[in-house]
């Protein structure tokens, strides 16, 4: 088994008269028997980072810097290449809205069963482990609760065995009992040796399972330490008022907005909103080489 | 008052069978329940927009009679689904998503504030856009036209926390200058403990 080993990756969208900095100079390395939560606000880049591992950005985008799976570069790979040795195979996709992407003419069953045989998977044994029962199976997708269709989803990722296994918000629309078998599934991989990156909003579930959080902010990450230190002892302002955001906490929202990625500013991206800001937050923090790492020129 | 009386729904079989519930103006009730135990389904019978086989939605204290399209009491109820994505027409940008309910655009720059969305992003199709940002939208939308009462089926679980409780403080004051009453509909007992005034288990 191999590290993943994210390297200064920025991605931008042309849009018409204007770019989309949507994720920029990100570097993170997840080792086998590792799960790293990866957490931020609504339109951080978080999906967009996963997708530019899988090679599934929309046409108008442009990737820079590496992603290293063993000896693939999987920014730099073609389709074809990451479509029959890399996608199910090496990586699994949990993608985010999973009803939406599931085939609505065929039954969970056949998409799952056909995909078990693509990769050579046990399709009853994943959906069985997915917390699927058989009846389930039979269902067409829109007969899916969204709970189900998250099952199917998690499914699906799974069946081929991959050694990375990247979630987009797993535990959408599941009750606790499921988010925790799902919790304890990922755990179980997790001890077996596979990677895991869990982009997730409930912090709970990344408190619970991963080893490290990093935090996204406006497209860079601006903390990674380990998990509990991230939430109970954030340094970086953002992080901190994310987890002060929480209902068993404040239940306050950060105030201001996030910028525009159209037009980030120079220097911390935070600035806007912190309250901690002075003139050399004009200058661009760089995150620190230590184990809980933050970018940020006054820490907490 | 938003009234279930005995509601039996569901598609082939019932999912749910003899539930009742009441929202009053300015309350919010929180409805939580395992995966699949139908709180969606009342939902949907809720806004109108799912035909019970048995028991009646009162809104006001009028006995609703037409389900889907022409229900005509449906503009009294706003709806926010689990989904954002299922929810818009993904050719429409969000300023035109937002106008769907209404004649014209020009409350669309008020609702958009309302909900945080920049000038920015309303010009862009919901493919351009986070589902988080979606989801404001969404919000926007089901204000459009003043509902008396908003049905929120999981509306936060693609929300970080802090969107989330920024969501639900646009909700709470508009309750407080509307006196609109809200069904929250969530897994997280968490969140509904904070949010709700009353919680009640499917
Ligand atoms: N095809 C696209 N063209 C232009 N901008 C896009 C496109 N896809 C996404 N974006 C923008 O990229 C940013 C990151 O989006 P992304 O979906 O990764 O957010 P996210 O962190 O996953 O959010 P959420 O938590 O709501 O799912 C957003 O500002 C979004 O508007
Ligand atoms: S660098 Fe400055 S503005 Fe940015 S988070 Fe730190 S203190 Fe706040
Ligand atoms: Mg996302």
């Amino acid at each position: 088994m191999v590290n993943l080993e994210i390297d200064r990756v920025s991605v931008r969208f042309a849009l018409k008269g204007a770019t989309v900095q949507a994720v920029n100079d990100v570097s993170l390395r997840i080792r086998p028997g590792e799960c790293v939560a990866l957490v931020g606000e609504s339109g951080c880049g978080k999906t967009v980072l996963a997708s530019a591992l899988l090679g599934f950005l929309p046409g108008n985008a442009e990737t820079s810097g590496s992603a290293r799976l063993g000896d693939v570069d999987l920014l730099a790979a073609t389709d074809h290449e990451l479509a029959t040795t890399v996608r199910g195979r090496k990586i699994g996709l949990i993608p985010q809205s999973p009803a939406s992407h599931l085939t609505p003419v065929r039954t969970a069953r056949s998409q799952l069963e056909e995909t078990a045989k693509v990769l050579g998977g046990d399709a009853g044994k994943a959906a069985e482990r997915a917390g699927l029962l058989p009846e389930h199976l039979d269902r067409y997708p829109h007969e899916l609760s969204g709970g189900m269709a998250q099952r199917v989803a998690n499914a699906l990722a799974l069946v081929g065995n991959p050694p990375l296994l990247i979630a987009d918000e797993p535990t959408t629309g599941l009750d606790r009992d499921l988010v925790d078998g799902l919790l304890d599934e990922f755990r179980r991989l997790v001890d077996d040796g596979h990677a895991v990156l869990l982009i997730t909003h409930d912090l709970a579930a990344a408190h619970r399972v991963a080893d490290r959080i990093a935090v996204m902010y406006a497209g860079r990450i601006v903390e990674v330490g380990p998990a509990h230190e991230v939430l109970d002892r954030a340094k970086h302002p953002y992080a901190r008022g994310l987890a002060n955001a929480l209902p068993e906490r404040d239940f306050l929202p950060i105030p201001g907005q996030p910028p525009l990625l159209t037009d980030l500013p120079a220097g911390c991206a935070f600035a806007p909103r912190c309250e901690q800001a002075t003139a050399i937050c004009e200058d661009r923090p760089v995150l620190t080489d230590d184990p809980h790492a933050v970018a940020c020129h006054r820490p907490c | 008052m938003l009234t279930a009386k005995d509601v039996t729904a569901g598609y082939s079989a019932p999912v749910i069978t003899d539930v009742s519930l009441t929202v009053a103006p300015g309350q919010t009730v929180g409805l939580a329940g395992p995966s699949g135990s139908g709180k969606s389904t009342l939902a949907r019978v809720l806004a109108l927009l799912h035909k019970p086989f048995a028991g009646t939605v009162e809104i006001d204290g009028e006995t609703v009679t037409g389900f889907r399209f022409q229900a005509r009491q449906r503009t009294k109820i706003g709806v926010l689904f689990q989904q954002p994505r299922l929810s818009v027409d993904p050719r429409f940008t969000l300023r035109r998503a937002i106008a769907e309910p209404l004649k014209d655009q020009d409350r669309v720059g008020e609702l958009a504030d309302l909900v945080m969305l920049t000038d920015d992003l309303l010009g862009r199709r919901p493919h351009e856009v986070s589902d988080g940002q979606l989801q404001r939208a969404c919000l926007a939308r089901a204000l459009a036209l003043d509902p008396r009462y908003l049905i929120c089926d999981e509306m936060t679980t693609m929300l970080d926390a802090s969107t989330t409780a920024a969501l639900v403080g646009v909700i709470r004051a508009y309750q407080e200058r509307t006196g609109a009453g809200v069904l929250a509909i969530s897994h997280d007992a968490t969140l509904l403990n904070r949010w709700a005034d009353e919680t009640v288990r499917l």
